[in-house]
């Protein structure tokens, strides 16, 4: 899933300046899983407005509502009716689903309340972790299943580096060393021997820096 | 035991402190009380065996948003104690009773 | 012989290689540069110049390397993954060789986390491994990375670094094995204090062959005091500091302790000699090039060899 955090709630209120109708505006996708912009974060953080803005004596108006997703269309058009009531869209979906709404609605304000952060699994209640990178060509079945490139600080394809120890990456204790885990995996099920292979230069093109990508299936097409 | 508690000190029961979410804490903010705080077990003696420990933790949530709001994470607290410690009862009551009185009324007080 | 490198000549003469390293200036004073070389005149087969160590930002490798080859110094160029793609590194290379220097050093490159500018992006477009295979490939195929065909081969010498006290330790030789198989000429090893675990990574090395194809050069660096060799042990990711090092260290009054540091690097120096598949020493005097003159005649390694 997509992994975000959310942003300080001075920010928000930095970015919201003078806006004061705010259409908080949810997604009950990735961002609910991860505990950061589903129907519940959303009554936090319009918890969080209406005692600021009380404190403060202000006249205000917070509309909570979560759409099912905010990457489709279909779903951000259902505020078609009411979006106008507002000063401002505060979303609190994934970078994609900020952009998809704001495309929608083209002369509102549209607001991030959440920094996306990666994609990633969910460790344990309350913790998740990054796995992939979108790199656009996958080599897992090279590496035991595990993505140097998302999970290596370096992405080296040859790894590990000097500075793995006892199991960690030099760049912090917490962060496992992807290449020890590689090593770890490919001797369990008995593949070492994909350890001597040179893994080759890679191609970027598939990835973010053969610029933005799109994907077409004509067969879907309606 | 006959303990007296100040009466200012509205109690809401819940079946476990875990039940308490933080929402519903935030909501009893909104609705204008001054302080709120969680009675629950002691800790290791949960019926539920980690409904207390995660009240806990909601409740420092809690205070870091209340800071971020400006109302002051001290409005909310943890306290533990068993059923048949009244006196500690009485004794949290008016501990957090006073603390609430030293920062004065929620600036969320409504209608005023 | 590929190359006009002075390493390469010496190892093809079956000589025992002494290296040593400067760290570029934080600014862009020549002099210091000047200086720290010729500390190392007449001293050193080969200087290495590090490229940003520990993601500081210094005056650049390529140009600390020219300023050393201009004084008649042998240049080691080293070349990190971290801050340049393949565009840069290949545009670099063809510049090094351009300069007259005859050797490239391939790293991965500390993690921008460590240095003066840890909010940098990294770029890792290639890594070390395939950083050898590019040199490899320019030279020996004069072909560039995309295939295209190099007017004027770059003709360096290309070398690689090796920890053997990083773990894990099963696959440290095989990884190796892979720098010599992308076309790795020698080796410098990360700073040796556990001498016997060094044995027995060599012993991985020779049973493989590697020593054979590829000039390991042992590294060693000199504890200017007990505190420094402290620092090291707990701080410093992938270094094996010995406790009773570290006791001997400390077993010194302060005044005496930069002495018993040298003491101790010759020392190691003499061990490493022994130990089969070793062609050669890399001292690494963090900024403390004045004692390499001292380390390298106490170990009895001058004078160096006359290479024409």
């Amino acid at each position: 899933m997509i992994v975000g955090n959310r942003k300080d709630f001075s920010e928000i209120l930095e970015k919201l300046g003078a806006a004061r109708r705010v259409l908080l505006l949810g997604c009950n996708e990735c961002v609910t899983v991860c505990g950061v912009g589903g129907e519940r974060e959303v009554g936090v953080l319009a918890s969080e407005l209406r005692l600021y803005w009380t404190k403060e004596g202000e006249t205000f108006e917070v509309r909570e509502h979560t759409l099912e997703r905010q990457c489709d269309y279909e779903y951000i058009d259902q505020i078609r009716g009411f979006a106008d009531d507002y000063d401002v869209i505060l979303s609190m979906a994934c970078g994609a689903g900020v952009q998809y709404v704001a495309e929608a609605y083209k002369t509102k304000l549209v607001l991030p309340a959440v920094n996306t952060t990666f994609l990633g699994v969910t460790i344990e209640q309350g913790m998740w972790s990054e796995r992939c990178q979108g790199c656009g060509a996958c080599i897992l079945d090279m590496t035991g299943g595990i993505c140097p490139i998302a999970r290596c600080a370096k992405s080296l394809l040859n790894g590990p580096c000097g500075g793995s120890s006892e199991g960690k990456c030099e760049i912090d204790k917490e962060t496992d060393c992807a290449w020890q885990l590689i090593v770890d995996r490919l001797k369990e099920s008995g593949q070492m021997e994909r350890y001597e292979e040179i893994l080759p230069v890679k191609d970027w093109r598939t990835g973010r820096d053969g610029g933005p990508r799109r994907r077409v299936r004509e067969d879907l097409k309606l | 035991m006959r303990l007296s508690y100040p009466g200012n000190v509205k109690v809401v029961k819940v079946p476990c402190t875990g039940r308490v979410d933080v929402l519903l804490i935030l909501r009893a903010f909104e609705s204008g009380v001054d302080g709120v705080y969680l009675a629950g077990c002691l800790e290791g003696e949960c019926h539920f065996l980690r409904g207390n420990l995660r009240a806990r933790r909601r409740v420092e949530y809690v205070k870091g948003l209340l800071e971020e709001v400006g109302l002051g994470g001290n409005r909310v607290e943890m306290f533990n104690m068993s059923a048949s410690q009244g006196q500690r009862f009485a004794q949290f009551a008016q501990e957090m009773t006073e603390r609430i009185r030293l920062l004065g009324p929620s600036p969320v007080k409504k209608g005023e | 012989m590929k190359t006009n490198s002075v390493i390469e000549k010496v190892l093809e003469q079956g000589g025992f290689v002494v290296t040593s390293e400067c760290g570029p200036p934080r600014g862009a004073d020549p002099e210091v540069v000047r200086r720290k070389g010729e500390l190392l005149r007449g001293v050193v087969d080969g200087v290495n110049v590090t490229d940003n160590q520990t993601s500081v930002v210094r005056m650049s490798s390529l140009s600390a390397c020219a300023i050393l080859k201009g004084m008649g110094l042998e240049p080691i160029l080293q070349m990190v993954c971290r801050d340049r793609n393949r565009i840069a590194l290949q545009s670099d290379l063809l510049g090094a060789a351009a300069l007259g220097i005859n050797n490239v050093l391939c790293l991965s490159g500390d993690h921008q986390k460590f240095g003066d500018h840890p909010q940098g992006k990294n770029v890792y477009d290639i890594d070390s491994v395939q950083l050898i295979q590019t040199v490899a490939r320019l030279r020996d195929e004069g072909k560039f990375l995309g295939g295209d065909e190099v007017k004027g081969r770059p003709m360096l010498f290309v070398g690689a670094a090796a920890n053997p006290f990083a773990d894990p330790f099963e696959i440290r030789a095989a990884r190796l094995g892979k720098k010599v198989k992308a076309g790795c000429e020698f080796i410098q090893t990360q700073c040796i204090y556990n001498v016997e675990r060094f044995t027995r990574w060599m012993e991985m090395v020779c049973e493989r062959g590697l020593h054979e194809r590829c000039g390991i050069l042992a590294g060693v660096t000199p504890f200017k005091t007990a505190g420094m060799a402290n620092y090291m042990k707990k701080n410093v990711p992938g270094m094996d500091v010995p406790d009773d090092m570290i006791a001997r260290m400390k077993g010194v009054a302060k005044e005496k302790q930069a002495e018993e540091g040298i003491k101790i690097c010759v020392e190691t120096i003499e061990r490493l000699r022994e130990i089969p598949g070793v062609r050669g020493i890399h001292i690494m005097a963090i900024e403390w090039e004045e004692k390499v003159a001292e380390i390298v005649k106490a170990a009895g390694l001058l004078p160096r060899p006359e290479i024409q």
